[in-house]
Formats: C-alpha cells, sequence, structure tokens
C-alpha cells in the first residue's frame, strides 16, 4: 500500500497555517503567563485539613499583609496554590499561621523567588534558546552537506528550520491559551520540555530526509516528487512506532506523574506530535513544492 | 561463530549485575530466605541507596548572595564564608547537606529533611564570631565543674525548673576557657606563611591597633599558657580528626612571649591544608561577609516529596509496561527481544545513576521516562530496515546485519541531535533542567549501547536458519 503524500500538500499547508495563525494571534493577544522563577514572588502550596475555604475568604485573611495580586488555584479535593508578591521568611510564617487560623492547613511546598534570580533565568533562558536553535541549524547544515542535485542541501536546512518553528509556535500558542484559561504557567520545566521538542523534532525530519537523500542516490532524481512520496512511505512505519512509544511514556507520565511533571509532559506531548505532522506534511512536501517552483521559474 | 554466544553471556552477567545493584532487596530477601533455610552464609549484595534531590525527600534550598563591596579578596572571602556555614549547619546536625559556590558571590544551601526553614536562615545568616579565649584558674574550672554536677544530678533526680538553682548559668559555659576581649573585629587578616628553614606552615595574624593593645596585654598575662580560638562557639579546626568539630576540639596554641606591635605568628607542626582552614576561618571572623536574606528559597515537605517519588516511579512503570506491549504487538519476535534489550537498558541505567552518582529529581526521573520511550526508536529504526531487506528476498543473517547498516546513520544522526540539545540544556544552570538534561543524556547514551550490542546480539544468537520457515514472526 502507497500513499500518495504529496498530492494532498494544499491541505496540510492550509491546516498548518490555521493552527500557525492561531498560535500567533493567541500570543499577540494573551501573551503568556510567565513562572514565578522568571518574575520574581512567592508560591505556596498547601493542603487544607477539612473544607478548602473559597477563593476570596482566603484573598481576605491575606488582606493584612502587603503582598500584591493573591492568586489561588485549587488543587486536587482540598488543597491550593497561593501566589504572592516575594516575601522573607517571617512573614511566610505569620502567613501560614493566619491561614491556620481560617482552616487546618497542612504546607506542602513553599518556594521564593528573588528579582534578581528571575531577572538572570530569563536572559539564560533566551541564550539556552539562542544556542539550541543555532547549533541545530549548524547541525542540519553539516548533515545535509554532501546532498546537492536536484535539491541543493541548504534547502534541506531551510524546510527543517520552518518544520522546526512550526513544531514550537504550536505548543507555546496552546500555552498561551492555557494560561489565559487556566492560568497554567510557562515555568523552567516547560522551557525544558520545548527545548526537548527542538531537538527530537529536527530528529525525525532528518530520518525522513535521509532516507529521501539515500533514495535519490539509489534511483536517481527523475521524479523527484515520486522519490519523496516513497521515502515518506517507507519511513511512515518507523516514524508512527517512534512517536507512539514516546507519546506512550509521556501520557503516562501526564496521567500518573503528578502535578509538577503534568504541564512539562503536555508541552512535550504536544510539541512532539507536532512535529512527527510536521516531518511528513510539512517538510516533506515543501521540499517537493519548492523544487517545482523554482523549476518552473527555471522553465 | 562462537564468539557471538560469549558476547551474548557477557551482556547476561551485566544485566543481571546491573539489575541486582540497581535493586538489590528482592535478591537479598532471596538471599536471606535460603539462608535461613539450609543455615548458609551467603553474604547479601551490598546495598546503595540512590541519592535523592530535595523535591523527592524534602528539605530546604536557599540562595544567598554576599555583599562583597568592601572586599578585596573576593574568592577567597566566598570560600571563607562557604566554609563558615558549612561548619554551622554540621553543628546542626542536618544529613549530608549541600553548600556551593556559585558564581561570584552566589551561596547555594541545601538542607535535606530540614523543616524548620525559620532557624536554619537565623543560623546561616548569623555574622560569623571569632573569639580568643584564655585559660581558666583551676579554681574557677573546678567552680563551673561542681555546678555542671549539680545541675546533671538535679536533671537524673526529675527536677523541673533547673533555673531555680543558684547560679545556674555558670554551667553553660566552658569549663577551662573564657572569653577575653579579643575578638574576630580586631584581627586585620590572617595569612598562611612557610618558615624559611623548616618550610612548615605557619599563620601569621595581623591586629589592628587596639587589637595589638589587647593582645599584648593578653599574652602578658598568659604566656605558657594557651589561648584557645573559637569561631561561633566552636572549635576553629578539627583536632583529634574525626573530622567533626564538637566539644572534644580545642584548637589552643600556647602563648610564647608577650607580643607587642600586632603581629602574631602560630607555629607548629601542621599540614598546609590545615593551615590554610584555619587561615581562611580566622579571616571570615575578621571581615565577616554579609549575606542578609536568602534571595531564593525553596521548601519541599516530606509527604509531598515522598508523594512525588511514588507518582513518578508508578508513572514510569506504566510507561515502561505499554512500551513493551506495543513492541511486541507490532514488532513480534524483534520487538520481544528489544522488550528485554529495554529492561536491560532500563537496569544499566539505574546502575549508572547509583555509580556516579546521579542526584535524582523529579525532573530527573522524568527524563529518564523520556529516555525509555525515546530508547526503542533505534531498535525500531533497525526493524524496519530489516523487514525491508527481508522483503527484498535476502536471507535473515544478511538481513539483520544490512539493517544495522543502513539505519545506523539515521541512529546517529538523530541521537546526536538530542545529545546537542542536552548539552545546552545542561549549560542552563537550573537544577530542573540540569537533572533532566543529565539523565536525559545518560540514558540516550546508554540506549545507544542497548540498541546496537544488546538487540543484535540477541538477534544474533535467537534468529537462526530455524525463522526462515515463521517469517511471520519477524
Amino acid at each position: 500500500m502507497q500513499f500518495n503524500f504529496t498530492k494532498y500538500s494544499l491541505i496540510y499547508y492550509i491546516v498548518s497555517g490555521v493552527l500557525i495563525i492561531a498560535a500567533v494571534v493567541s500570543l499577540a493577544v494573551f501573551g503568556l503567563k510567565f513562572g514565578i522563577e522568571f518574575i520574581g514572588g512567592s508560591n505556596m502550596q498547601v493542603q487544607f485539613e477539612g473544607p478548602r475555604p473559597p477563593n476570596d475568604a482566603i484573598q481576605n485573611a491575606l488582606n493584612e499583609f502587603d503582598l500584591g495580586q493573591v492568586i489561588v488555584q485549587p488543587t486536587g479535593v482540598s488543597g491550593a496554590v497561593l501566589q504572592f508578591k516575594g516575601v522573607d521568611e517571617e512573614t511566610h510564617q505569620k502567613i501560614l499561621v493566619k491561614l491556620n487560623a481560617l482552616v487546618k492547613t497542612d504546607e506542602k511546598s513553599f518556594q521564593y523567588i528573588g528579582p534578581s534570580i528571575g531577572q538572570e533565568l530569563r536572559n539564560k533562558t533566551q541564550i539556552a534558546i539562542t544556542l539550541a536553535l543555532l547549533a541545530i541549524t549548524l547541525y542540519i547544515a553539516f548533515a545535509f552537506r554532501k546532498v546537492s542535485k536536484p535539491i541543493a542541501s541548504w534547502k534541506y536546512g531551510i524546510t527543517s528550520l520552518i518544520a522546526l518553528f512550526h513544531d514550537i509556535l504550536i505548543p507555546v500558542g496552546v500555552f498561551s491559551i492555557l494560561g489565559k484559561l487556566y492560568n497554567v504557567e510557562i515555568t523552567i520545566p516547560i522551557i525544558a520540555a520545548l527545548l526537548t521538542v527542538l531537538g527530537f523534532s529536527v530528529h525525525d525530519t532528518i530520518v525522513i530526509f535521509d532516507r529521501i537523500r539515500e533514495n535519490i542516490l539509489r534511483k536517481g532524481m527523475a521524479q523527484f516528487e515520486e522519490t519523496v512520496d516513497w521515502s515518506l512511505n517507507q519511513t511512515l512505519g518507523r516514524s508512527l512506532s517512534t512517536v507512539f512509544s514516546t507519546l506512550i511514556v509521556l501520557v503516562s507520565i501526564f496521567f500518573f506523574g503528578g502535578q509538577t511533571l503534568k504541564y512539562f509532559s503536555l508541552a512535550l506531548i504536544i510539541g512532539i506530535t507536532s512535529g512527527a505532522y510536521s516531518s511528513i506534511f510539512i517538510a516533506s512536501p515543501l521540499l517537493v513544492s519548492w523544487h517545482k517552483w523554482s523549476q518552473r521559474r527555471g522553465a | 561463530m562462537a564468539q557471538k554466544y560469549y558476547i551474548f553471556i557477557g551482556v547476561l552477567i551485566l544485566a543481571v549485575l546491573a539489575g541486582i545493584f540497581s535493586y538489590p532487596n528482592a535478591f537479598n530477601k532471596g538471599i536471606d530466605f535460603l539462608n535461613s533455610k539450609f543455615s548458609w552464609t551467603l553474604p547479601n549484595f551490598p546495598s546503595r541507596p540512590y541519592v535523592l534531590g530535595l523535591d523527592l525527600q524534602g528539605g530546604v534550598q536557599l540562595i544567598y548572595q554576599a555583599d562583597l563591596t568592601d572586599v578585596a579578596d573576593k574568592s577567597g572571602s566566598m570560600a571563607g564564608l562557604r566554609d563558615v556555614i558549612e561548619r554551622r549547619i554540621n553543628l546542626f546536625g542536618v544529613t549530608e547537606p549541600v553548600v556551593q559556590i556559585q558564581g561570584d558571590n552566589r551561596l547555594l544551601v541545601e538542607l535535606p529533611g530540614v523543616t524548620d526553614v525559620k532557624q536554619a536562615i537565623e543560623m546561616i545568616g548569623q555574622t560569623p564570631y571569632l573569639e580568643f579565649n584564655e585559660e581558666r584558674t583551676a579554681e574557677e574550672s573546678q567552680q563551673i565543674i561542681d555546678k555542671i554536677k549539680e545541675i546533671k544530678e538535679a536533671q537524673d533526680n526529675g527536677s523541673e525548673d533547673l533555673t531555680k538553682i543558684e547560679n545556674w548559668e555558670l554551667a553553660l559555659q566552658n569549663p577551662y576557657f573564657k572569653p577575653t576581649e579579643l575578638t574576630g573585629k580586631y584581627l586585620t587578616k590572617a595569612t598562611v606563611i612557610f618558615d624559611q628553614t623548616t618550610y612548615k606552615a605557619q599563620i601569621q595574624l595581623q591586629f589592628n591597633d587596639d587589637g595589638a593593645k589587647l593582645f599584648a596585654e593578653i599574652t602578658e598575662r598568659n604566656i605558657n599558657k594557651p589561648l584557645a580560638i573559637y569561631l561561633d562557639g566552636a572549635s576553629i579546626v578539627d583536632t583529634n580528626g574525626d573530622n567533626i568539630i564538637d566539644a572534644q576540639d580545642l584548637y589552643a596554641p600556647i602563648v610564647q612571649d608577650k607580643i607587642t606591635g600586632g603581629k602574631a605568628v602560630i607555629t607548629g607542626d601542621m599540614s598546609t591544608q590545615k593551615a590554610n582552614d584555619i587561615a581562611r576561618r580566622l579571616n571570615s571572623g575578621a571581615l565577616p561577609v554579609k549575606i542578609g536574606a536568602p534571595i531564593s528559597q525553596e521548601t519541599v515537605g516530606p509527604t509531598l516529596g515522598s508523594v512525588s517519588l511514588q507518582k513518578s516511579l508508578l508513572a514510569g512503570i506504566y510507561g515502561l509496561l505499554a512500551v513493551i506491549i506495543f513492541m511486541v504487538l507490532f514488532y513480534r519476535l524483534p520487538g520481544l527481544l528489544a522488550s528485554v534489550a529495554l529492561l536491560i537498558y532500563v537496569a544499566l541505567t539505574l546502575a549508572i545513576f547509583k555509580l556516579i552518582p546521579v542526584t535524582l529529581t523529579l525532573a530527573g526521573i522524568g527524563g529518564f521516562i523520556l529516555s525509555i520511550g525515546m530508547a526503542v526508536d533505534a531498535s525500531i529504526l533497525i526493524f524496519a530496515r530489516m523487514k525491508e531487506e527481508i522483503k527484498q528476498g535476502k536471507g535473515l543473517a544478511p538481513a539483520i546485519d544490512e539493517g544495522f547498516k543502513r539505519a545506523w546513520p539515521s541512529i546517529r544522526d538523530s541521537n546526536f541531535n538530542s545529545l546537542i540539545v542536552c548539552a545546552i540544556l545542561f549549560m542552563f544552570a537550573t537544577s530542573f533542567i540540569k537533572g533532566f538534561a543529565l539523565t536525559l543524556s545518560l540514558g540516550i547514551i546508554v540506549s545507544l549501547f542497548s540498541a546496537i550490542f544488546i538487540t543484535r546480539i540477541f538477534l544474533m544468537v535467537f534468529v537462526g536458519n530455524w525463522a526462515e520457515k515463521f517469517k511471520w514472526i519477524l
């Protein structure tokens, strides 16, 4: 059974185009909600013994402290995550006493990030993302340095990079919507997940391009479109299996792995799914479209 | 052709050892059972715990920023600060604390198992207190010793309020030494110098003008007597060689003569290392570096830690089982072999985590679980190639060979890419990311070994000529 992938290129482009536009719009309108590790502040995870007091009761109880905006996010049956301005240990203890007066409270974790650390982490994140993109671009250029006909090797590089941006933009867009709807924040784990998606997404594309390269060497370059289709069919089983086995473990982390790893695994799930999609339905068809376009121009 | 069997047996032995090493409980239970049943005395496999991060065992992480504006020797002062705080934490009785200098002026303090954060922060934030104490008279010493005895007896007799005993405060004091006016604020600096003829390490002290006067008075009245040096109320250095500083330690050079001019040298048979320790601590008492309140704090309660650990392990086990089921359903015999290889991979990786040892955090476990999913990718690539070769009518043995050969460039390229990303993540010095990048990259490296080496050997050993008749299982 052979599937004619490139025939429906236009549909893939439209689907991805819509998704990307949605992501960009969401980013422009909602922006991203950054976690306290980037902006500084306090984060307190508590478990109430007994029924959880309503959010405004908690906020009112903490009114006397100068905490800025107190965000209360219920977790589980009777837990909550509180976020507020950075406080020292003394105030933190007073807050605990106050909460305990409201209803008996068991503190599970407390985090305070000073403004200087937040600034520093923002810079570090920017550097890490830039470095990762640079390293991957260099690697693609290196990996495809030998292929030249009928497609120049830099075209493989460019299409891989387009696929890469596609794979990052979509999860970032999803997190922008989640941030708006459910207060989901961009935290260090999510940055780590996105950078991992970078590696993984290129990895998929490289395997397929490797095949195309090999088939061009075997079959010659007469029918580029068929060669690409043939390569996609050959690698399809592998692509699906790999993505599937990775998704299995990620879904397992998402459902059973606890709070901290939940959104981390979600970012990976979205990114890796989008990566698998883009290497089959975007990167390779783009190569063909590009080739056709330049042929037409040449003719 | 016997070679492949040797390698196969080698792989099996390695796998069993790694398995027992990473989870010795089951094995040791078996040994204990045999021992009790047949009254043998087989030894237990040495068990070594995993090193767990703060997020999994509970505890506090504090980051401090030292104010070094008035300090000339910045790195020396930071080393001194680190040392002083480590001493205090050890006195506090925290097991396996971490005190690390980060960057130029940051200090990272990790206190596993500590829940009283307030007390810990107060203790760490104190300014180091250096004092020079002189010997008490025999009469004074006896008084204090008697008082300690009296209090102890009262305590043993069940007395409720010990403060009713006359002069009870006396018992809290050191029976042999008493403070002088000379403290760290009179010390300008301490340096290690070497004797011109013997090349032995010595410590040179430099006092300021007021300190020089005090020091002259103190040395005058204490000639041929010891002058004990204390930091934060405990001996400045370990003297009885047990590496723990406690009441048994006493560092008290003997005063040879009255010393005027504010310059003194401590001689004696000490290693350069010890002289450096003492000088550094003297300096940290002389020029206390202020660190103030922590600029970042993270406290994880013990219950949250163990719940996180359980949940992430559960996620890992479910994930592993699901991958194995998937592999067997989709790839039949090779899938089964790859699954066995995957189990060996898990055992090997866990053993490496224990050996290095890698501090396992939640993120680290996440990275490891992710690597389980990715580890089968190499096998899948190889099998896909192998099937193609078989379809083209090749025999089994050449198909296996060719499958490996053809799949290798893709495996190499894609894993290399993930390793690049891990390296970049690792440079990003946040503990969450480091833990994740470390376990993921270790996982990737071990998975390469397991796919190329273990899966291949398994295929070569198990898929013989017999399988030619049952090609459907491939």
